[in-house]
């Protein structure tokens, strides 16, 4: 297949994988819309060992599930239980093209390379990276309630990565071709997808904290089906847990490593380490905020929020505001102004 | 003694701080106290407490990641100085309030460091005393077991025909080989009849050195910043470059920065290549810059060391001992020959000029002060590859395809007499005056490699004979860098224990009674993010794997063990009771 024929075909495959996760987004739409319908008891039988699972022993001596099971609801329960396969099996092929689109992207560079040499690949990598922590993480933690939020939000990404972002597939400059990269850029799209799941669970964290705050106890409804705070809170806690030694590594390893190979300078405070260093400082803070009386819980996730605003600024934002960003993926400087000699 | 209002206390130190003053010894001035009121000793101490918690970490986190954010904003001056001159020039109003405000320079700024300071002593104060409680706590027997162990959040029992002697010991096996360590109980004495276990002692011992490890990256980055230096050198393929003060273009070095530190070596820069991009996206850039250079680690001594050769690549860098040079960036050097209206050659050599854009159109200057009968200064542009459309000078990549000198020529003072030192890179016109054609319009001269023009006037001639390239190179020395690295690494392997590792602890208490054995296991998770009740799904199951005969007590950690009660399909998110 020709360098031209790849390139066609990531880009194909990409619009292929935003249809599909739409398509997707509709059915967890139907399944929602009928669960609203029917109080949380129904079709609930493993809710609470499954929460309880998420949420490590918040729950465990509870009795057997005590069901009432009504005719009514069943045609309901099939519906429900049928869009929600759907739902996950469509996530699941939208995923698969959305490799491809990225495999692809990588076969059309001459030579191959890894495709993350620019912002609109970064961006398609980074929203895979949370398809597939919410896809992998499913079962674990019961994320069936975060399937809307993430079929939403990954092909909208996506949508404006296309727009906005995209660029011809060019060769990698060469300050950007070092194993290194790969390895920096790897972590670096890893911790920021499951930083972002993370903070898909910190934002209901707030919406359930509030909701239960005034006392608002509804049975029905999405937010009836989303677990509940400490559950939530826990979610995202080792969301974030797994992703700051990622984040760490990505920066304050790999990151400097590279930078001294190829500018000199390990840390040079370039906009970018900053952002970099300043979603470090923020994400740390939440870490300690958690064990930290009067900070706990909604602080705390608030912080995640403010530490997740920070990561995408310092992905996406640095490049459009700030003054000089050698990560700028531009040509390398060839003004050189020395002074007089 | 001045009278500090009375502080309010926080929360979680209130117990013991407002014990210590009532406590505390008296004022100095032997009057009854107000209350409220503190001796200097217990002020400092009460600082001290409030530098050291944890809050006072979370707000330092904080204004640390606040005051990191104008560097990127502002620009600045260690990053990219031309830059922030010419924003300088923009704002002239708010240039010297940012200057007095360190906003150019804000991560050598006296309040950033302030902050971090204040960080790191917080940190010193808050980790040295957890030292003191780990040593301990390392030393000390797992806890007693609890009377009530079903009173627990996670606990369970069930009853069984084994004795309790058997249960207990099968149970310390168990444990054992589950990596925990047991408490030593006098088989006679109290407490006999349970066992009890603990594990988990490196999560504290990773967050130490987490927290230490940040100290040594510190130390590593200072010395980088005070000892070190970068220095950055233009260097016409073809010479050489020997290290030392005096050969860098622009050198930036530490504070503490010692000339006698400098390795002494020195190499020469062989050939420069580059492979243009010529069709596709991408067209007309570059890549794959190799500068191969010889070189040799030390010339200063009487026996100079054996000469070798490197490829100098971006992304592969040269390391001398503990100097690092880099490829950084390149450009063009016409050489031109200039013969005076005697015949004499009055200047030749290769000549850097300066890339304007990324297309290497260049702007330089070649002087011939020692021309006769008037001196000789040549100001203007180079092409590398040039091109006439419609009548209109372009310049169509940065490969030197077809080049051009295009330039202006002056005589007169061309002031390199007076002294003062001067830019090679820039011609001060003052004292000169332009040549002018015989028409009157200034003279200019466009010419290709090879040839030659007679300027007007009878002042000589001047002949572009070819392009050499030239690189930029940075070289740096940065100690401490490995310091820093070893320090962060170590954090990470320090911050992995302290997140993934699980302090528990398990007790298992067997007694008999009339129907048999009744066993309890309790767990609690210490580090409050775990999920002790699968481990105690697992312990349980260990401890029954040779009976299972008996029926099941609480229902709690086999059901969540059980790999169903994890299936999560949308009717299985409920609210958890916990909510309501
Ligand atoms: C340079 C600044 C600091 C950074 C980047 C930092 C970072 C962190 C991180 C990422 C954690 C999470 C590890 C975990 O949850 O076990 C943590 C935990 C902790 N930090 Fe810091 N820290 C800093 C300064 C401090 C200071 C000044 C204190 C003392 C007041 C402190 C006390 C603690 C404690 C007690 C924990 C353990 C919390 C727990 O057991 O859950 N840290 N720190």
């Amino acid at each position: 297949m020709s360098d031209q024929a790849w390139e066609t075909l990531s880009n194909q495959a990409v619009a292929a994988s935003g249809v599909v996760y739409f398509l997707a987004l509709l059915a967890h739409l139907v399944q929602w819309s009928v669960l609203r319908k029917l109080p949380v008891s129904v079709g609930a039988q493993s809710a609470p060992a499954a929460a309880a699972d998420a949420s490590g022993g918040v729950a465990v001596v509870t009795g057997p599930a005590t069901h009432t099971h009504t005719a009514e609801p069943r045609d309901d329960e099939q519906r429900i239980e049928l869009f929600g396969r759907l739902g996950l099996l469509l996530t699941g092929i939208a995923g698969l093209a959305h490799a491809l689109a990225l495999v692809a992207r990588g076969m059309a560079a001459d030579p191959n390379r890894v495709p993350w040499g620019n912002m609109y690949e970064f961006t398609v990598s980074g929203t895979f990276v949370v398809t597939v922590t919410y896809l992998v993480l499913y079962r674990r933690f019961a994320l069936a309630w975060m399937a809307p939020i993430v079929t939403f939000l990954v092909p909208s990404l996506l949508m404006a990565a296309v727009i906005w972002l995209h660029k011809p597939v060019t060769p990698l400059m060469d300050a950007l071709e070092s194993p290194w990269l790969v390895i920096h850029v790897v972590s670096a799209v890893i911790a920021t997808g499951a930083f972002t799941v993370g903070g898909i669970a910190s934002v209901l964290y707030l919406v359930q904290d509030r909701r239960l705050r005034k006392g608002e106890v509804s049975d029905r409804g999405y937010l009836a089906r989303v677990p509940g705070p400490a559950v939530l809170d826990r979610i995202a806690y080792r969301l974030h847990a797994f992703a700051f030694p990622v984040w760490t590594f990505a920066v304050l390893i790999t990151g400097p490593i590279w930078a001294h190979q190829a500018w000199s300078t390990y840390w040079n405070w370039d906009p970018k380490e900053v952002w970099a260093f300043i979603t470090w400082v923020v994400y740390a803070a939440y870490l300690h905020a958690r064990s930290t009386a009067g900070w706990k819980g909604r602080n705390a996730a608030i912080l995640a929020l403010v530490g997740l605003a920070t990561l995408w600024y310092s992905f996406i934002g640095v490049n459009f505001f700030s003054t000089t960003s050698q990560h700028s993926y531009a040509a390398p400087a060839v003004v050189v102004t020395p002074e007089a000699r | 003694m001045s009278t500090p209002p009375r502080p309010s206390l926080p929360d979680g130190h209130a117990g013991g701080t407002a014990e210590d003053l009532s406590a505390g010894p008296a004022g100095t001035s032997g009057a009854p106290r107000r209350p409220g009121e503190l001796t200097p000793r217990e002020l400092l101490r009460w600082l001290w407490r409030q530098l050291t918690s944890m809050r006072t970490a979370l707000v330092l986190l904080l204004l640390l990641a606040l005051a990191a954010v104008p560097g990127s904003v502002v620009p600045q001056e260690g990053v990219d100085s031309l830059k922030t001159s010419n924003w300088k020039e923009e704002h002239p109003d708010l240039t010297p309030i940012y200057e007095r405000l360190g906003l150019f320079d804000v991560y050598d700024s006296p309040w950033f460091a302030a902050i971090y300071l204040l960080l790191f002593v917080s940190l010193v104060g808050c980790i040295i005393p957890r030292l003191g409680v780990y040593w301990r706590a390392l030393r000390a027997q797992p806890p007693a077991a609890p009377r009530n162990l079903t009173r627990l959040p996670d606990s369970t029992a069930y009853r069984t025909d084994a004795s309790a002697d058997e249960v207990l010991a099968r149970a310390r096996e168990v444990l054992r080989g589950r990596r925990y360590r047991l408490r030593r109980t006098d088989p006679a004495g109290p407490g006999a009849d349970a066992v009890s276990a603990e594990r988990g002692h490196l999560r504290e011992a990773g967050n130490l050195v987490f927290h230490l490890s940040l100290l040594v990256v510190l130390v590593g980055f200072a010395m980088g910043g005070l000892l070190g230096y970068r220095g950055g050198v233009i260097v016409i393929v073809g010479d050489s470059f020997s290290n030392g003060l005096t050969s860098y273009d622009d050198f930036a070095p530490g504070d503490l920065f010692d000339e006698t530190d400098m390795e002494p070596f020195c190499f020469t820069v062989e050939d420069f290549s580059a492979e243009w991009v010529m069709s596709g996206p991408g067209q007309g850039t570059a890549r794959g810059f190799r500068a191969p250079i010889s070189y040799r680690e030390d010339c200063a001594g009487t026996d100079a060391s054996e000469a070798k050769s490197y490829d100098l690549r971006v992304n592969h860098p040269l390391s001398i001992g503990d100097t690092d040079v880099f490829l950084i960036g390149h450009g063009y050097a016409p050489v031109v020959t200039i013969r005076d209206g005697e015949g004499n050659v009055a200047a030749g050599g290769p000549r850097v000029f300066l890339p304007q854009s990324q297309d290497f159109f260049s702007f330089g200057v070649i002087k011939a002060p020692d021309a006769k009968p008037g001196q000789i200064a040549l100001e203007g542009l180079f092409y590398p590859t040039f091109a006439n459309i419609d009548g209109d000078p372009v310049n169509i990549m940065g490969d030197d395809k077809n080049p051009l000198l295009s330039m202006s020529v002056y005589t007169g003072d061309i002031g390199l007499d007076n002294g003062s030192a001067q830019s090679v890179y820039a011609l001060d016109k003052t004292g000169t005056e332009q040549v002018m054609k015989a028409d009157g319009k200034p003279f200019r001269l466009d010419i290709a490699p090879g040839q030659t023009v007679r300027l007007p006037d009878g002042l000589g001639s001047v002949t572009f004979e070819r392009v050499v390239p030239w690189t930029r190179l940075q070289i740096s020395q940065t100690p401490g860098m490995k310091l820093a690295l070893g320090g962060v690494v170590l954090a990470l392997v320090g911050l992995l224990g302290s997140l993934f590792i699980r302090p528990r602890r398990v007790w298992v208490r067997a007694r008999a009674d009339g129907a048999g054995t009744l066993v309890e296991v309790a767990g609690l998770d210490r580090s409050g993010g775990g999920d002790v009740a699968a481990e105690l799904a697992e312990v349980v199951a260990a401890l029954r794997g040779t009976d299972d005969t008996t029926a099941r007590g609480g229902s709690g950690p086999s059901r969540a063990a059980d790999p169903d009660a994890a299936q999560a399909t949308p009717e299985a998110t409920g609210t958890n009771e916990e909510d309501a």
